[in-house]
């Protein structure tokens, strides 16, 4: 028996682990909710690496499809099936790794919680769907899981129920994330209804075999592709927390720290990163919209970058360098570099996951502090934690020979050599995106981890460093934050080294990405020179960040920049500190006509309309009854009275 | 022989009925509005009885046998009925009986 053959167990265990932790097992039964919870996952985890191994061994390029249910009526494209191919394979090794050291660090982080069982009961759930989500073989099972998630993301962020935002959040997440769903199902029905499949593979086919039918008007003066394209980007834009449904990400961070690392960092949100270049062929032929793609990316990736500059919960700047990250994935796939929003989303997985556990151990030490103005000097209590983080900041600020670095200066050169319309704006805005990054992950860490502890004296009393159990985890992801770049070396490096083009990563995901007759320019093909002044400057970019970072946070000059900043320019810091208002004006222009709405529907044609007609409906009746009932006088006579009435009209009635 | 002239029937038919009628509404004795009652009844079958020798079909006398059966079941359940409330409560009178209304 294949390895691959057992493809489907690899969602179907952390299924099946949320079924028993979350419906057989109670909580006094901790070790075994552990055992399971954890269990699971690592077994999904070998199975998927052997799967893997399988096809890579054997079928590569060709996909491999697992089909355990077919509709035996129904059309193409609606099975309940999994496939492999290098995109799934990738995307399953991320969700599964990263996801496995996250559910290692929880059993640590929520030893203490009450709801431990139902903590890990969520995250399997999470994984599953996760799984389902990319190793999907049709929009169905992808959208499946992509609902699923959906459906974690709400429940985890409101893991603390009992407190007062945490399931506003949630509330807010979900709500959010159902408009780019409406969208992303628009998408879809237009898709179904043009080509008559879900199905990737048969899609791909299909819309090669006559590429005139994509580029036929449809709707709202767009092309088929386009209007497609534009609408799955609409869920996208939902699911990954671009602008303008960016808001819910940061508030997601009510959720338990590991949460914040596997769903809102790692995997859930970069689904739609990988939705889109799943579906490059629609966004080759929709070139147009491909560039809309590119800008959004762009703009979210600069405007998350500044808010992320001036907050001071160390979470929130994580979120926000989340939120402005996936701009970045984005932005390559906007340009036509699907490899390189891949590449970045793996490498990202892996820093970014480290990052937010390392600020889990952070707040774990610190007793649920978040703000960094309280934190300082933190490197002497948590060395484990201290130098993971450092690892992690410097692969995500782009220092050479880390993750971020390779995946971040691919996605510059691609939109640099792009043929979007200001490719060469977009790549300044990249550029100054990357120096900020470097920026206020540098305060970052200057703020958390060195200069004089600002916290109370028994918060600096309590501070310890992590047990092994979350510790070990942290070490496996900063490894992986060193490493994972190392798999998808862009071929322009290699070549400027004169070595041979060995970017395993792109071979791997060569054969997902269609090529679609006229649209094969990709890209200016750059010269050794370019190429190297675009490395030089994404280098500086980051270094500068750095050094800026250095000059005005390192140290022992803990919060006085922060200070002087407020004090220069107040009102460009509260700015940037209340995140450029979008919320109160979400809160304007949609949120309160839209509650005024909800009321008058309520008040007026609820209330007023419809109850009002009831009533004015069951008054009339009683009324009715109230002069009716006094016919009834129990006096036969009178009975025989009405009768006899009664039968003269009748008579009147058939004489007249 | 002369035969009656069915409108003789008919007028005394409808005389017995619209006595009937005000017999039934205006006697407040229960036996009184009972035979008021039989009053209507028998006006419907002397009209059978009539019209069923006027045509010539002896389907109409018939039915008044049948009628009249009926009408013997239903004196005695009616008769019975008068009794158990008299029993009850010592009175037939119509207008006395009516406890059961609003």
């Amino acid at each position: 028996m294949r390895a691959l053959d057992l493809l489907w167990l690899v969602p179907a265990l952390p299924f099946a682990g949320a079924a028993i932790n979350g419906l057989v097992l109670r909580n006094r039964h901790k070790p075994l909710v552990t055992a399971i919870g954890v269990g699971l996952p690592g077994l999904s985890l070998l199975i998927a690496l052997a799967a893997i191994g399988d096809w890579y061994g054997s079928l590569r390029p060709e996909a491999f499809e697992q089909v355990l249910w077919a509709w035996t009526a129904g059309p193409a494209g609606f099975d309940i099936a999994f496939q492999i191919d290098g995109l799934s394979a990738v995307m399953a090794f991320v969700v599964t790794f990263v996801g496995f050291w996250i559910h290692v660090y929880s059993v640590g982080y929520m030893g203490h919680e009450e709801g431990y069982r139902r903590y890990f009961s969520y995250l399997n759930l999470f994984m599953g769907a996760m799984l389902l989500l990319v190793l999907g073989s049709n929009y169905l099972v992808l959208f499946f899981g992509w609902e699923g998630v959906g459906l974690c993301s709400y429940l985890l962020i409101g893991y603390y129920f009992e407190e007062p935002f945490p399931p506003y959040a949630g509330k807010k997440a979900f709500i959010v994330n159902r408009i780019g769903d409406f969208g992303f199902l628009l998408g879809l029905f237009a898709l179904w209804t043009t080509w008559g499949t879900l199905d990737f593979g048969e899609l791909g086919a299909r819309v090669l075999a006559d590429p005139a039918v994509a580029h036929q008007p449809y709707a709202l003066g767009l092309t088929t592709a386009g209007f497609i394209a534009l609408f799955l980007f609409v869920g996208a834009t939902g699911k990954s927390a671009q602008i303008p449904l960016y808001v819910w990400l940061p508030d997601a961070m009510a959720g338990p720290t590991p949460v914040s690392a596997l769903i809102h960092a790692a995997t859930m949100v970069t689904a739609g990163v990988y939705m889109v270049v799943r579906t490059n062929v629609i966004y080759q032929l929709a070139p147009e919209i491909s560039t809309v793609v590119a800008v959004i990316g762009a703009a979210t990736a600069i405007f998350a970058a500044t808010i992320g500059l001036a907050q001071n919960d160390i979470k929130k700047v994580l979120a926000y360098s989340t939120v402005s990250q996936l701009g970045y994935m984005f932005l390559a796939a906007g340009v036509g570099a699907y490899k390189a929003a891949i590449f970045h989303l793996g490498t990202h997985a892996f820093f970014k996951a480290c990052l937010f556990l390392g600020s889990g151990s952070v707040i774990h030490a610190m007793s649920g502090e978040q703000d960094m103005r309280k934190m300082g000097g933190l490197r002497k209590h948590l060395p484990s934690t201290y130098r993971t983080f450092l690892i992690a900041t410097l692969a995500i600020a782009g220092v050479p020979g880390l993750a971020g670095f390779f995946s971040k200066d691919e996605i510059l050169a691609a939109t640099f050599a792009g043929h979007v319309p200001g490719a060469r704006l977009l790549w300044i805005v990249g550029l100054v995106t990357a120096a900020l990054t470097a920026c206020y992950m540098f305060r970052l860490v200057y703020l958390t981890f060195f200069g004089a502890f600002r916290g109370s004296h028994e918060q600096e009393h309590h501070l310890h460093e992590s047990p092994a159990v979350m510790t070990v985890p942290l070490w496996v992801l900063a490894v992986g934050a060193v490493v994972a770049g190392w798999v998808g070396i862009p071929g322009g490096m290699w070549e400027l080294f004169g070595a041979h083009d060995r970017d395993w990563l792109a071979g791997l995901l060569t054969p997902v990405i269609a090529v679609v007759p006229g649209h094969e320019a990709a890209g200016h093909v750059l010269s050794h020179t370019v190429e190297m002044l675009l490395i030089a400057a994404s280098v500086v970019a980051a270094l500068l960040g750095i050094f800026l970072a250095f000059r005005l946070w390192g140290r022992d000059r803990g919060l006085a920049a922060d200070e002087a900043f407020a004090a220069r320019a107040p009102r460009l810091r509260r700015l940037l500190e209340e995140k450029y208002r979008i919320d109160e004006l979400y809160d304007r222009i949609i949120v309160r006509p839209l509650t005024r709405f909800a009321r008058i529907c309520w008040k007026v044609i609820d209330e007023l309309v419809i109850d009002g007609g009831l009533n004015v409906a069951a008054f009339l009746t009683e009324i009715t009854g109230d002069l009716g009932r006094f016919t009834t006088t129990g006096n036969v006579r009178h009975y025989a009275l009405y009768f006899f009435v009664g039968l003269l009209l009748l008579f009147w009635w058939m004489v007249a | 022989m002369t035969t009656v002239p069915i409108a003789a029937y008919l007028i005394l038919a409808a005389a017995l009925f619209a006595i009937g009628v005000f017999g039934a509404l205006t006697r407040r004795n229960g036996i009184a509005i009972f035979l008021s009652i039989e009053l209507m009844l028998n006006s419907a079958n002397l009209l059978l009885a009539a019209y069923s020798r006027q045509l010539g079909d002896r389907a109409g006398q018939m039915v008044v046998f049948f009628a009249l059966a009926v009408a013997a079941a239903e004196a005695a359940v009616g008769l019975a009925l008068f009794i158990a409330v008299f029993r009850l409560r010592r009175t037939i009178d119509a207008d006395r009986i009516n406890l059961l209304r609003w």
